[in-house]
């Protein structure tokens, strides 16, 4: 059995190095999938934490101001003000009424600060005669977004 | 026609489940003419799934949109290229498609072994015959690529179809899919033989030796559409990069790290008799990472927030997949008295202890991998928030992993099996040591700071500095014998042993692709709203806009800047970026401009307009050694197909006793 000793020795190193690689990342590569009303009920964790939250797009509620994006998220009667302060341009599919994922903080002033805005748009496929109601469209890009 | 396809898949559905059934009591009876029947049930399993690939192509290419998939897929004015590619565009589509190269496969197996294996060949069919019967379930009942246009009952056709995501009109993506599930399917043979061995308990490596050369082509084909993936973000998606952990990405990656893991272990049991049940182990986790995978990227269930698409085939997977790993346990072990190991391990420092530690990390990674896949489901299934983790994780993790493995790529092949020696040791590694000593002191005299990146370009000398040394001690040992000169011995070597030099070559390939990633650790990015006449320094080039056009095509509108270049002062060229909309589909795609140098990438992308509507935004990234990333698996894949020709010099592998394949291996044992 001895001559395992060394072996089993290396291992616990080499997956013990891994573990504590996995475990240590800090709070700063978490990123939180929220809802607009999950996002409501995290209460004061919601500060400070890298989260993705979604929503749709406010109908009229995109503004620029200056250099900055200001938007409102909205899911059932809650609504979430956004201001984007990424600089990558808005994706093409942003706006009105379009699905949105921003990844950003939440601050104490209640207001969103985004980095990076997703966007889908929601009527797509809709306008498309003739497909069965309820038919989905295939994501056939899954998520590779261009952002 | 519709009515002909739709038949097709049903029938072929039957005969599938009828091979199974045929099969497994044939085998258990001793009934002969069942086995049999169960053979030409594969065959016409095949021929069905090609009548029915065949009519939804057809009705691709020919624009039949009462199809809702062909509705969905293809248009009239795309070139026919992709509305061939539309067959793999789409669920329904690909799913079929992942049926069809699996009735092929099992096909072929079926007839290169009519005359083998009589004892094992039923089991393999009937582990072949169920994945089949699973995926043509799927294709029935699930996402049936036939499913017409029907308005108040009556089935109509749409004027014109949405046509390919214009994401995917790019000759890298139209074969990207079918070499990624080529790769993918192909797994499903090894696992069979594996699972056919296991059940009859063969003596022997008889699985291992038959399906090596499927085991390589598949996993050829995966290196192949990963690189092509990996090709199409950075030329397609324009942010810059070519690999962004995502789950998609990774989904790819799993069978890839367990395969190679496979690959590199069954050399342990054709050669030493260990590692029996890890290879089972390895070649039944990378069976079920490539189902896995499929079912990632086409359920939706990693994506994003619930309310991005979610999918009911994700049920059906899972209950396959269950029942498969729980039926794959059972089994293992319960023969587990079958698979004892007919060696053991002697030294830290030899081969065995090299393979063992390349497995493991390769292993860890997979899991690693896998975890951060799944860690938003994970997390949501614990403590109800779901948690993603981004690509700083991963390369937290995956860096270090990566520079270990390419390490033991270096190591691993000159230490001797069973034990080596201090003196060979040092003989070996004495010269490659020294060259990446001395280019690590070069470059941090040169004013290179980065950590990681020392480590990874030193790693990448010694690797290749030890493979050059074996090609040239082997090589010139056969110049002086046969009077050749040594690149023609040096063809013979490879020649000799295919398996060993194909592998350096391999390897050779990964060392160029690290040289490619490390580049990355340079990277230098700026963002710039731009209008004509400014101008935008980006690490040591300057770029002037010379002009801003807008215009239109039937297909889609369009800008495109045109960008001047200079380097200190010199003119090198004009860049075009240009970002498009297509109108058909309501999405925008970008044309990158890449400046390709072997030392750097200039790479420029027209991000869209900015919100006053006069200025382009263009983002700018230069990306040092990208290029030495395509040449590497362009190696990769070279050494691959050296491998699978045949060796000319037979090798014998006497079991537990030394291996005597070259002088070296003799010298130190004496």
């Amino acid at each position: 059995m001895k001559k395992y000793g060394k072996f089993i020795a290396l291992i616990v190193v080499v997956v013990g190095t891994l573990v504590w690689l996995a475990f240590t990342g800090g709070t700063e590569a978490k990123t939180y999938y929220k809802t607009v009303a999950e996002l409501g009920q995290m209460g004061d964790r919601a500060y400070g934490q890298r989260i993705r939250v979604g929503g749709d797009v406010e109908g009229g509620s995109i503004q620029r101001v200056g250099n900055q994006t200001q938007f409102v998220l909205v899911q059932d009667k809650l609504r979430l003000k956004v201001i984007y302060i990424g600089s990558d341009p808005l994706p093409d599919t942003f706006k009105d009424g379009a699905q949105a994922l921003a990844d950003g903080k939440l601050d104490k002033d209640q207001i969103f600060r985004a980095a990076k805005i997703q966007a889908k748009c929601a009527s797509k496929y809709e306008s498309k005669p003739g497909l069965a109601p309820g038919q989905a469209a295939p994501n056939i890009n899954n998520g590779k977004s261009t952002i | 026609m519709e009515n002909l396809g739709s038949l097709a898949i049903l029938l072929a559905l039957c005969v599938a489940l009828y091979a199974v059934v045929a099969s497994v009591i044939g085998r258990l009876r001793r009934k002969p003419f069942l086995t049999v029947s169960g053979v030409r049930a594969v065959y016409s399993t095949w021929v069905l799934i090609t009548l029915a690939s065949a009519i939804l192509v057809y009705s691709l290419m020919t624009g039949d949109f009462r199809f809702s998939y062909v509705a969905e897929h293809s248009n009239r004015t795309m070139p026919i290229l992709y509305k061939f590619a539309a067959w793999w565009g789409g669920q329904e589509g690909s799913l079929l498609f992942w049926s069809w190269l699996l009735s092929t496969y099992s096909a072929v197996v079926v007839f290169t072994n009519r005359r083998k294996h009589r004892d094992m060949m039923p089991w393999v069919v009937g582990v072949l015959a169920t994945v089949q019967t699973f995926f043509l379930v799927l294709n029935n009942f699930v996402a049936n690529p036939f499913q017409m246009l029907a308005v108040d009952r009556l089935i109509t056709a749409v004027p014109d179809g949405n046509g390919l995501s214009p994401l995917l009109q790019y000759p890298a993506m139209a074969i990207h899919p079918p070499m990624l599930y080529l790769g993918y399917v192909g797994f499903s043979v090894p696992f069979a033989f594996a699972i056919g061995s296991l059940i009859t308990r063969q003596p022997g490596e008889a699985w291992i030796h038959t399906t090596r050369r499927w085991t390589l082509v598949t996993w050829g084909f995966q290196s192949c559409g990963i690189m092509l993936g990996m090709a199409w973000a950075y030329h397609v998606l324009g942010w810059g990069g070519y690999w962004a952990w995502d789950p998609v990405e990774n989904a790819s990656l799993l069978p890839w790290l367990s395969g190679t893991a496979f690959l590199h272990s069954v050399m342990m049991q054709e050669k030493k008799g260990m590692m029996k049940v890890w290879n089972i182990v390895l070649v039944s986790a990378t069976f079920f990472l490539c189902i896995l995978g499929t079912f990632l990227t086409r359920s939706g269930v990693v994506q994003s927030v619930h309310a991005f698409a979610r999918s009911e085939i994700g049920k059906y997977f899972v209950t396959f997949l269950a029942l498969g790993i729980a039926a794959t346990i059972y089994l293992i072990l319960d023969r587990l008295d079958y698979l004892k190991s007919e060696a053991q391990l002697e030294s830290v420092v030899s081969r065995e202890s090299s393979f063992l530690f390349n497995n493991l990390i390769l292993l860890a990674s997979c899991f690693a991998v896998l975890w951060g896949t799944l860690f938003p489901t994970i997390s949501e299934a614990v403590s109800r928030d779901r948690i993603s983790l981004d690509a700083g994780w991963y390369n937290r993790l995956m860096v270090p992993i990566g520079l270990f493995l390419l390490l033991l790529t270096g190591l691993g092949p000159l230490f001797a099996w069973r034990r080596t020696s201090l003196d060979s040791l040092r003989r070996n590694f004495q010269w490659p040591g020294v060259a990446a000593v001395v280019l690590v002191g070069a470059l941090i005299a040169a004013g290179v700071r980065q950590f990681y990146a020392l480590i990874s370009f030193g790693f990448c000398l010694f690797v290749a500095v030890t493979v050059i040394v074996e090609f040239y001690k082997g090589s010139s040992a056969i110049a002086s014998r046969n009077s050749m000169n040594i690149v023609r011995a040096a063809f013979e070597l490879t020649h000799r042993n295919t398996r060993r030099y194909g592998g350096y070559l391999v390897h050779i390939g990964i060392v160029l692709m690290f040289i490619g990633f490390t580049g990355n650790a340079f990277k230098v990015n700026d963002v710039k709203e731009m209008n004509t006449g400014d101008t935008f320094n980006l690490g040591a080039y300057q770029l002037k806009m010379v002009d801003l056009r807008q215009g239109e095509t039937p297909v889609y509108q369009w800008h495109r800047a045109t960008v001047a270049v200079y380097k200190n002062g010199e003119y090198l060229g004009q860049l075009e970026p240009e970002k498009r909309f297509y109108m058909a589909s309501k999405q925008g795609t970008s044309e990158v401009a890449i400046r390709v140098r072997p030392n750097e990438d200039l790479y420029l992308n027209f991000g869209g307009m900015s919100d006053d509507n006069q200025r382009a935004v263009i983002q700018g990234f230069v990306n040092p050694l990208v290029s030495w990333i395509w040449l590497g698996g362009l190696v990769l894949l070279g050494g691959t197909l050296v491998c699978l020709v045949p060796s000319k010099i037979k090798m014998q592998y006497a079991r537990t006793e030394i291996v005597g394949v070259t002088k070296k291996h003799v010298a130190i044992e004496s």
